[in-house]
């Protein structure tokens, strides 16, 4: 109370009109825009690209290669939604990935392994969860920890070799097909109708953009914040865990060094892209989703007509840095 | 300095914020070494006008006139090379740097282009210990206590020959014997022939330091006088603005005994260093107990700590006759309290969030089966809340931060109503809204009571207290002095504990 003196001398707040919510053109394009982008990015494409809109190509590449990023992004959009960040997605992936293909190759059934591989990411989102929700340490410095000491743990668990392997049930999440479909795709779909459920229906779904929104608020209305962070993280984890498992599937052998490399800064472009704000307090599955989708149709169209990677990664950058104006524009 | 005896003079100041007047035609003259308290309620202005000298803010039109000359200064710094330094209650000094460097940050002394540590660091030395104290310079600012930074702070206001101290709060954060330290300092300084201008709404510290005060209210300048001649009592009145003489109390007559006798709460001995020095108080159902005192007596913190908000470190919480330890904003609702925080934006409302789901936050885990929520049942009750109190809104998925602050008010309070709760803990809940709303507000507070819910209201309008509590409780520097109940409830011996301590003492 006293601590008002001398604070910025506060005005006093004049009644602000009610309803004051016009359609204007950030407000449409914060919303609509990654979806404009992808809607452009699919017409140009539909005409450039030879055999673009084919199953195959539509599918099998585009939808395929996006799923990894797009289960990831599902949680760090969780995660973000708190307020908080997640730099451990993809050294999870790579200990679940190695320690799921290790469990395997030792000899134990399909179904051990993957439940080793997500128990070992549940782990680590705890880990993460603990640091951040009790000891208070700042979500980008906690999961630093594990971005950073999590690709030696992979290294570790396996003593640096690669682990070839052959085991349909075990590579299902990677390479297995459901009704047609790669079943990394049925994966992610599963994913976001879930939290999409979760969001709308439960009450940690309200938990989650609530913290985000005002922690203080939350926690004087008897939120459980440190509960709450803890799920995100180890939501987040999870998610991170099974793209570990389509990695590993997808190679048909496991390699601590590349598995999810560079998984955490597609993921967090992905839910940038989608216009959520990286503040906290706003969550959109389906924008999460449009979102990892037109990021990925951008890097293989850029691929696809033969643009120089520096270039492609300059022009990635100039799409993320535009999401990101308009939100600015919004708050 | 010109000579004269006067150092500065404020005239006619006006400043708007976004229409709203923070300062009608206010002024203010300090004396060359002399300690001018400033004082006033949150809101009355003093730091908008400190924030005008210091080149903070511009003014809207005014006279400012310093050592005989008239200034307008563009920033702090300006004014510190004008010779107007300001300590700020947190002290805003780099924690990593030496005290020297601290003292000297920005105007390091030079030679042949690099710094001369030795000189910076003996000349702070010099002034620190001319301070009486006797500390290694070369070590980091954070390391020292407060007390040590605050003076810290000082020597570097020295050290830059200024001529005017400005110290906001400065002992808000020390200890008895550290504030006993940095008196002598100013004592010094005055000696001098500096002058200090010292805000602090301790009124014990206002009479053993300063030579005059000046009073604000409502972004006015009320009076100059010197400390001797003006009573604790008077300077309390003016400060809040109530003239003894009207007495007016719409506070139905209950006597104690007529309530309802299940206590609901009874705190004992609550205590959280260095806030709360020991608060008693007890609320019975249908009762509204008012708790009163000065800024910084510890009413905020005494909420906070019977809310399980922040810990504490002694005293006993009993609920409806059970000893409980309320560790958690959550422990507290679950023993059937609620809390309307004195911070509406900051610590109530989830701006983003649609005014049903800030309504229905706290009863989130009972509106929940299974983890899933029930959606009809929450549109229900918010419906019913919105009509039953009357908030204004387009529509209940609407952000809140859309309504305006009476109606932001309402949600809050909702937000506790719809968990019936035993005991409601209002933190100015009328404060920042306007008029029509803050009445009805004050009613439905009433109407609760009424119907047995038991209230703890918080407020710095004596004239909202009188009006609308059954009994008060006096806090005083982090203590409860006096329990004013049935006909005691008026504003003279309010104001007198307020002031003393004490509603029968004698006023200096």
């Amino acid at each position: 109370m006293s601590d008002e003196v001398l604070t910025p001398s506060a005005p006093p707040v004049a009644p602000v009109p009610t309803a004051h919510r016009r359609p204007s053109w950030q407000r449409l394009t914060q919303r609509y825009g990654a979806l404009a982008v992808l809607v452009v990015l699919f017409v140009y494409n539909a005409v450039q690209t030879p055999f673009f809109l084919t199953f195959q190509s539509l599918v099998n590449n585009q939808l395929r290669q996006a799923a990894p990023v797009g289960i990831v992004a599902l949680g760090m959009a969780l995660v973000i939604a708190t307020g908080g960040i997640d730099l451990s997605v993809g050294s999870v992936a790579a200990i679940a990935g190695q320690l799921g293909a290790l469990v395997l190759v030792d000899g134990s059934s399909a179904y051990l392994a993957w439940g080793a591989a997500l128990g070992v990411a549940l782990l680590c989102g705890l880990f993460n969860g603990v640091l951040i929700a009790r000891y208070g340490v700042q979500p980008i410095i906690a999961t630093l920890i594990l971005f950073i000491a999590g690709r030696g743990i992979a290294q570790l668990i396996t003593g640096g070799n690669l682990q070839d392997f052959d085991d349909p049930l075990f590579q299902f999440f990677g390479l297995g097909r459901t009704a047609g479909l790669p079943a990394q795709i049925g994966v992610w779909f599963l994913v976001a109708v879930g939290m999409a459920a979760v969001m709308r229906w439960t009450t940690f779904g309200r938990y989650v953009v609530a913290v985000g929104g005002n922690e203080t608020s939350s926690r004087l209305a008897g939120v459980p914040v440190a509960r709450t962070k803890m799920l995100v993280y180890a939501t987040s984890a999870v998610l991170a865990g099974l793209v570990g498992l389509i990695a590993v599937g997808v190679n048909s052998s496991s390699d601590a060094n590349n598995v999810g490399l560079g998984l955490e800064l597609d993921a967090i472009a992905a839910v940038a892209v989608a216009g959520v704000p990286l503040t906290g307090g706003r969550m959109t599955v389906i924008g999460t989703v449009i979102g990892a989708i037109t990021l990925k149709l951008l890097q293989n169209t850029l691929i696809a007509h033969g643009i120089p990677l520096e270039i492609a990664q300059m022009i990635e950058g100039a799409v993320i840095l535009a999401a990101l104006y308009v939100q600015r524009s919004e708050r | 300095m010109a000579g004269n005896d006067v150092l500065l003079t404020m005239t006619g100041i006006h400043k708007e914020f976004n229409g709203v007047a923070a300062l009608r035609d206010a002024s203010f003259e300090v004396r060359p070494g002399e300690v001018h308290a400033l004082i006033g309620q949150n809101g009355a202005g003093k730091s908008t006008l400190i924030k005008i000298l210091t080149g903070v803010h511009d003014r809207d039109s005014g006279e400012i006139s310093y050592d005989g000359r008239p200034v307008r200064f563009g920033s702090p710094h300006e004014a510190q090379l004008g010779g107007i330094a300001t300590i700020y209650q947190e002290v805003n000094l780099i924690g990593y740097r030496s005290l020297a460097e601290n003292v000297f940050l920005g105007r390091e002394p030079k030679r042949f282009g690099l710094i001369d540590w030795r000189r910076m660091n003996d000349e702070a030395a010099r002034i620190l210990s001319s301070f009486g104290l006797d500390v290694d310079v070369t070590r980091p600012l954070n390391s020292y206590a407060v007390a040590t930074q605050q003076l810290t702070a000082i020597a570097r206001a020295v050290s830059i020959k200024a001529g005017l101290v400005i110290m906001d709060e400065p002992t808000s954060s020390l200890a008895d014997a550290e504030v006993e330290v940095l008196f002598g300092v100013i004592r010094r300084l005055r000696a001098d022939g500096v002058s200090v201008v010292f805000v602090s709404h301790k009124l014990d510290e206002l009479y053993a330091i300063c030579d005059r005060v000046t009073i604000m209210r409502d972004g006015r300048t009320i009076e100059t006088a010197p400390m001797s001649e003006i009573s604790r009592i008077e300077l309390v009145t003016r400060m809040l603005g109530r003239e003894l003489a009207e007495q007016l109390s719409h506070r139905r007559s209950t006597e104690p005994g007529e309530l309802g006798t299940a206590v609901v709460l009874e705190a004992v001995g609550l205590r959280r260093e260095p806030a709360l020095e020991g608060v008693d108080l007890s609320v019975r159902a249908g009762e509204i107990v008012g708790l009163a005192g000065l800024l910084g007596s510890g009413r905020t913190e005494t909420a906070r700590a019977l809310f399980g908000a922040d810990p504490v470190d002694g005293g006993t919480i009993t609920v409806k006759g059970r000893l409980q330890q309320l560790r958690t904003p959550r422990d507290a609702i679950r023993a059937g309290f609620g809390l309307s925080p004195e911070d509406r934006k900051t610590e109530g409302i989830v701006p983003d969030m649609s005014v049903r789901e800030n309504l229905t936050l706290a009863l989130l885990p009972r509106l929940t089966r299974l983890g899933v929520l029930d959606r009809r049942r929450q549109r229900e009750i918010v419906d019913r809340f919105v009509a039953d109190l009357g908030i204004k809104l387009a529509d209940a998925d609407q952000p809140i931060r859309e309504l305006s602050g009476g109606n932001q008010q309402k949600v809050l309070l909702a937000r506790w109503l719809c968990t019936q709760p035993d005991l409601l803990i209002l933190d100015e809940p009328t404060r920042g809204i306007d008029v029509g709303a803050k009445r009805e507000i004050q009613s439905l507070v009433r109407r609760l009571a009424d119907d047995g819910l038991a209230v703890l209201l918080i407020s710095s309008e004596v004239e909202e207290l009188v009006a609308d509590t059954d009994r008060v409780v006096v806090l005083r520097d982090g203590r409860s002095v006096t329990e004013l109940a049935g006909a005691d409830v008026e504003e003279r011996r309010m104001l007198e504990a307020m002031a003393t301590g004490s509603a029968t003492e004698e006023t200096p």
